[in-house]
């Protein structure tokens, strides 16, 4: 991946003139056997908007937690300012002046805006909280920034607007002067978030430095100075905004290093159902999220036996809502789903593997398996009441089920006594796609099947999708891998703030076609 | 299929087999709070000046080492084994029953009920089946109000049975003092049919204590609890909801339904262990009978570590420090066990999340 | 009996309530499970007998009294924070081992399975009727203490930031633990003194002799949803049905038991939220990272 000059990841030339903010470089850390950050670095300089962008799981917000002294790496080092502050604590970098605003608010739901912004550096007089000057120094900093907030409402009866920008002020407050915001607007609408980002705009102008953590393209394009990319817990390209274009920056995102078999469109399928089967249909489906707001906004489609639609898009645009709606895991608040002509809208999870579904779910640890259950355990859940003879278990029965898996999906160890969380992420998966498409099935919903698996697994894992595809099984696909969507897919859909962007035949798509569609500049022809 | 393991592949060494993992993690515990358990025992002893070696000596002795204390022991750890497989059913689904003292009780009083209701001379093989019936369907209709209230109000399942057994224990006070109790006592008359016949009738060396057949009536509970665990779909349904709520639910799993026969089920056992006393003992209920049982079922559970299995052996290790009071009493005072008791407890509760910490970190650490 | 009379003896019933249900609702508001109040009560109660005793003073039987509830407090306070253990069981373990040490110390101070020696309380004045020991006046003080504690004070800020959102108090440099401990503590030292009342109200420890209170003092915690002075009005609630149950003793109308019952009926009640929704503090329970 390289910068729009040229080169590997380099330090733009023709800024030396401006002072560092921050500096880290080197970074490691492990959690467990985990490597969240491996030597990864970042050059901020003062005064600048500064991306800092990555799929799910890169490292940005390990890294972001080490420089705001929530924890301490296991090497490399860390510079504010030109000071060397590793390993610091919350205390000294809020007292440096780094404020962070977190993804998921900071902000005690019970108490009211200046109680939460107060917290922890209180204004007292004779031991009593000063309720009157707390509120007066939220007014002064409120009409200072621009940010208008009412100081003695709770933070529970706020809007996502409103809470973030108590969030924004609290770090304000303490004198932050560098600025970490993590997917600020993630939770956003529109107009909420044209007022955000004029918000940082006044703030950079005014000074202050900001680290903005994102994966919203648009974001990138329009806002930042530079760009940092993370891959894997390392960065991979330093780019200056203007240096380079939205669809380099998507392919630096997105792309991977292993050549997944780039280029490969699959062959029309000529594969029909088995009989009777009439795949997936979704009509006009709507849910809602804890805010009230539509996360899933009206999205209609048919997924045909034999076919693979995917579905690409940034995360966060509704796409773990729809798959967990359409698994039986989520409340719909409109609309209805079939499954071979039957509405399953109001069924639960198991009348569901009943009709023909199966679910390969995004998060594998909390709901894909169960980690303290054996390999032979994880692999009868769901159906553990066809391996019953009565309602007693047949433990030979589930021994050959699990042995028959281990050997066909090739899943090592091949222990089945072992406990899942023993382990690697690819075998796990593997776990999990086996009792899910071993079982009699005719939708198969997949989302983010091969994330944090290991290159070899990921190939086999492909396979066994189009494997099933040629077995008349309708699939949906939902993955943040553009890649993998491209290779795998008879039809794409890009899903954009809850609606289906676009839905095109494969062969029309590519990155720079899509990307368009992610970022949301292009508005299509979906329902 | 025969490629060597890449180094990705190879198990992290947390992956021990299984049953040495689990071994580990679930017999640790209870020895530390032996150990903490033993310096604590020593430490009174010796405040009280009296030697720790004597002193285990004879409570060995006053328990194991002859009959009639280990009738007691026998009859103490039946009780024991009851209320703690109860707590433990409920922990293995995530839930916390602390209404075992009100369901023995509750379970006791139906089976004297029953056996007050039958005709004398009922033959045991007709009577037995019934009190127990009434004595765990009491227990169950004690233990289905949390339940019902749990999935219905989502009420936290400790502070209801907590709360019920204040009530349950008046209300079953109030019945006994107000109507069913003979003259200058707080007990039912003697039952009529369904008593239990004690160990002391088949082997006279244990004259004098407690220990009767409802022993066997447990073991028959504890195995069948354990079968019902590991051995069924029901168990393997309950025990995912305990280990791993959403992924049951992603499975199909009704988390709910698991939860409401689970807290019911739970009180049903607890409920049945009211049939030592009242059938293999006194052959009335009395109102008080429970002294405790029910609150040392959750410490029984905790140091059985929620296995059925476990939960028997810790039932016989309190049912000794119970009866091992008694039988030191002059050297030192029974209290002592008292105290004992509190401080097992607390060390087992302290030391299951460290152990866990500290072994599942050093895999790690090994492995990194 | 006529009204001053009932409210009087209500009053002198629910000042042990009143003192740990305070004690209580500090220590859920930040988030640590509080079924211990019973067993720092009664050790409490035991440590004021004790030292009223030896000393002959009952100002040093409530230091030691204070002193014993914020031993078996910090002891909570180390297996749930420090440990990070159940705290459910780690309450009934305080609970049993309060028991049990107590009885060992009754034992071993005074040679008795039952009792100790009566020993002097404050006041003590027929005519007072009970108006003239500065505890009982202290207990009704000690609820709205707390409930200015909690809601005027930066330290009362935090302990409800604890409780609600712990990573939120992290995140602006709180230390979360520092605050359990410390509410752990005023738990101990407040459900103590109801234990110091107790005894000192009736001149002696008797094995046992807090039966229950600690738990009909979480009941009103739970019933006042957290707050408290509702959790106060509980309390009197709770001792005004204590005290018609005495008052009715000898006359059939409704058994005894039955209004025994009352205050835990009416938290059942509240946890089906019939009376309005029952939110405990989002943390409690959990441990802290």
């Amino acid at each position: 991946m390289t910068s729009g000059t040229g080169g590997g990841p380099t330090s733009p030339g023709g800024e030396s003139s401006r002072a560092v903010a921050i500096r880290m470089e080197g970074i490691s850390k492990y959690f467990g056997p985990i490597e969240a950050n491996r030597g990864a670095s970042l050059e901020v300089a003062r005064g600048e908007i500064h991306a800092l962008v990555g799929e799910n799981g890169a490292g940005k917000s390990t890294l972001m937690r080490i420089l705001g002294g929530l924890m301490k790496p296991d090497a490399g080092r860390v510079e504010v300012n030109g000071r060397d502050v590793t390993g610091w604590s919350t205390n000294d970098a809020i007292a440096a002046g780094i404020g962070i605003v977190h993804q998921h608010f900071m902000l005690v739901p019970t108490l009211t805006v200046a109680e939460n912004l107060v917290l922890g550096s209180e204004p007292a007089s004779r031991g009593m909280l000063d309720y009157e000057r707390a509120a007066a120094s939220v007014q002064s900093l409120s009409t200072e920034t621009g940010l208008a907030v009412q100081p003695g409402r709770k933070i529970s009866e706020l809007s996502v607007g409103e809470a973030q920008r108590v969030e924004i002020l609290k770090v304000l407050f303490r004198g932050a002067e560098i600025l970490v915001l993590d997917e600020p607007t993630a939770v956003l609408s529109p107009p909420e978030v044209r007022e955000l980002w004029a918000v940082l705009r006044r703030l950079r102008d005014k000074g202050d430095t900001i680290v903005l953590i994102t994966h919203r393209l648009d974001e990138v394009v329009d806002l930042s100075d530079t760009i940092t990319v993370m891959r894997a817990g390392a960065t991979v390209a330093r780019i200056r905004t203007a240096e380079t274009s939205p669809a380099e920056i998507a392919r630096a995102m997105v792309g991977r290093e292993v050549a997944l078999s780039a280029g490969r469109r699959v062959t029309p399928s000529s594969a029909t159902g088995s009989r009777g089967s009439r795949g997936l249909e979704v009509r006009n489906l709507a849910i809602r999220g804890s805010r009230g707001n539509r996360v899933v906004d009206g999205v209609s489609f048919a997924v045909q036996p034999g076919e693979i639609l995917g579905i690409a898009g940034v995360e966060g645009n509704g796409q773990t809502e729809l798959i967990e709606a359409l698994a039986g895991l989520r409340e719909i608040s409109e609309g209805q789903v079939l499954i071979d002509a039957v509405d399953i809208t109001a069924r639960t999870v198991a009348a569901r593997h009943e009709v023909g579904l199966s679910h390969i779910p995004e998060d594998r640890h909390r709901r894909g398996l169960i980690l303290e259950y054996s390999i032979a355990d994880n692999l009868i859940l769901g159906v553990e009441n066809k391996f019953t003879k009565g309602h007693v278990i047949d433990r030979a029965a589930v021994l050959a089920n699990a042995s028959g898996q281990i050997s066909s999906f090739d899943i090592r160890p091949g222990d089945p006594a072992l406990f899942a969380r023993a382990l690697s992420g690819g075998n796990q998966q593997k776990v999990v796609i086996a009792r899910e498409m071993s079982r009699a099935f005719s939708v198969l919903l997949a989302s983010q099947p091969t994330r944090g698996v290991d290159v070899g697994a990921i190939e086999f894992i492909h396979q066994r999708l189009l494997d099933a595809r040629a077995a008349g099984k309708a699939i949906l696909l939902v993955s943040a891998e553009l890649n993998e969507v491209l290779a795998l897919s008879d039809r794409i859909a890009v899903m954009y703030r809850g609606r289906f962007a676009v839905v095109m035949p494969a062969a029309e798509a590519s990155e720079e076609v899509l990307g368009e569609y992610m970022i949301g500049t292009k508005k299509g022809n979906a329902a | 299929m025969t490629a060597p393991l890449t180094a990705e592949e190879k198990p992290r060494r947390f992956a021990a087999p299984a049953w040495r993992e689990r071994g580990e993690e679930a017999l640790i515990p209870p020895f530390v709070a032996l150990l903490v358990a033993l310096i604590c025992g020593d430490l009174l002893i010796l405040s009280y000046g009296q030697s720790p070696l004597e002193v285990y000596r004879l409570l060995l002795e006053g328990t194991w080492g002859n009959a009639y204390g280990f009738g007691q022991v026998l009859y103490k750890a039946t009780t024991l084994t009851f209320t703690g497989l109860a707590v433990s059913f409920g922990l293995r689904a995530g839930l916390f029953n602390i209404g075992g003292e009100s369901q023995l009780a509750a379970g006791g009083f139906a089976a004297a009920l029953a056996g007050l209701a039958l005709p004398t001379g009922t033959p045991l093989v007709l009577a037995l089946p019934l009190c127990i019936i009434a004595a765990g369907a009491a227990g169950g209709a004690v233990g289905a109000v949390p339940a019902y209230l749990k999935t219905r109000f989502g009420a936290h399942e400790v502070i209801v049975t907590i709360m019920l057994n204040f009530v349950v224990l008046a209300f079953l006070n109030w019945i006994i003092a107000a109507h069913l109790h003979v003259p200058e006592t707080l007990h039912t008359p003697e039952i009529r049919a369904g008593a239990l016949p004690r160990l002391s009738d088949m082997f006279t060396a244990f004259h004098g204590s407690a220990a009767n057949l409802a022993m066997i009536v447990v073991l028959v509970v504890a195995a069948a609890v354990w079968f019902y665990l590991f051995r069924t779909s029901g168990g393997y349904a309950l025990r995912a909801v305990g280990l791993q709520p959403d992924a049951a639910e992603y499975g199909g799993i009704s988390v709910g339904r698991v939860w409401l026969k689970a807290l019911t089920i739970s009180g049903i056992i607890a409920g049945m262990g009211g049939i030592n006393y009242v059938l293999g003992y006194k052959h009335y209920y009395e109102d008080g009978f429970a002294s405790g049982a029910g609150f040392l079922g959750i410490a029984v559970a905790l140091v059985g570590r929620n296995n059925p299995f476990g939960v028997v052996i810790a039932a016989f290790f309190f049912a000794t420090l119970s009866q091992g009071g008694l039988a030191i009493h002059a050297l030192v005072p029974k209290q002592m066990m008292d105290v004992l008791q509190g401080v097992v407890i607390l060390a087992v509760a302290m030391s299951v999340p460290e152990v866990r910490r500290v072994l599942r970190g050093s895999r790690r650490r090994s492995d990194a | 009996m006529n009204a001053v009379d009932f409210l009087t003896q209500m009053v002198r019933i629910a000042i042990p309530y009143l003192f740990a249900a305070s004690g209580g609702v500090v220590a859920e508001r930040a988030g640590i499970v509080s079924l211990t109040l019973e067993g720092f009560m009664l050790s409490g109660a035991f440590g004021a007998a004790l030292g009223t005793h030896y000393s002959g003073s009952p100002l040093v039987g409530l230091l030691s009294g204070i002193l014993c509830g914020l031993i078996f407090s910090l002891l909570h306070a180390l297996a749930t924070i420090r440990y990070r253990s159940d705290q459910v069981v780690t309450g009934i373990a305080i609970n049993l081992l309060a028991i049990g040490v107590t009885r060992f110390f009754l034992k071993l101070a005074f040679d008795s399975s039952s009792n100790s020696p009566r020993v002097a309380g404050f006041g003590g004045n027929r005519a007072a009727a009970g108006f003239d020991n500065p505890l009982l006046w202290l207990g009704l003080l000690v609820a709205p203490a707390v409930a200015f504690l909690i809601y005027r004070t930066p330290y009362g800020l935090r302990v409800r930031a604890a409780g609600d959102h712990p990573e939120a108090a992290e995140s602006v440099g709180v230390s979360v633990k520092r605050v359990r401990y410390m509410a752990v503590a005023i738990s101990g030292v407040l459900a103590g003194l109801g234990g110091v009342y107790l005894a000192l109200d009736q001149h002696q420890f008797t094995d046992q002799m807090t039966a229950g209170r600690g738990f009909i003092a979480i009941s009103a915690v739970i019933f006042g949803r957290w707050n408290p002075i509702r959790a106060a009005l509980a309390c009197l609630l709770f001792a005004a049905a204590e005290t018609l149950q005495i008052q009715l003793q000898g006359s059939h109308a409704i058994p005894s038991q039955f209004i025994e019952m009352i205050p835990y009926v009416l938290t059942i009640i509240a946890l089906a939220g019939v009376v309005g929704r029952s939110v405990p503090p989002a943390a409690l329970g959990k441990a802290a990272d």
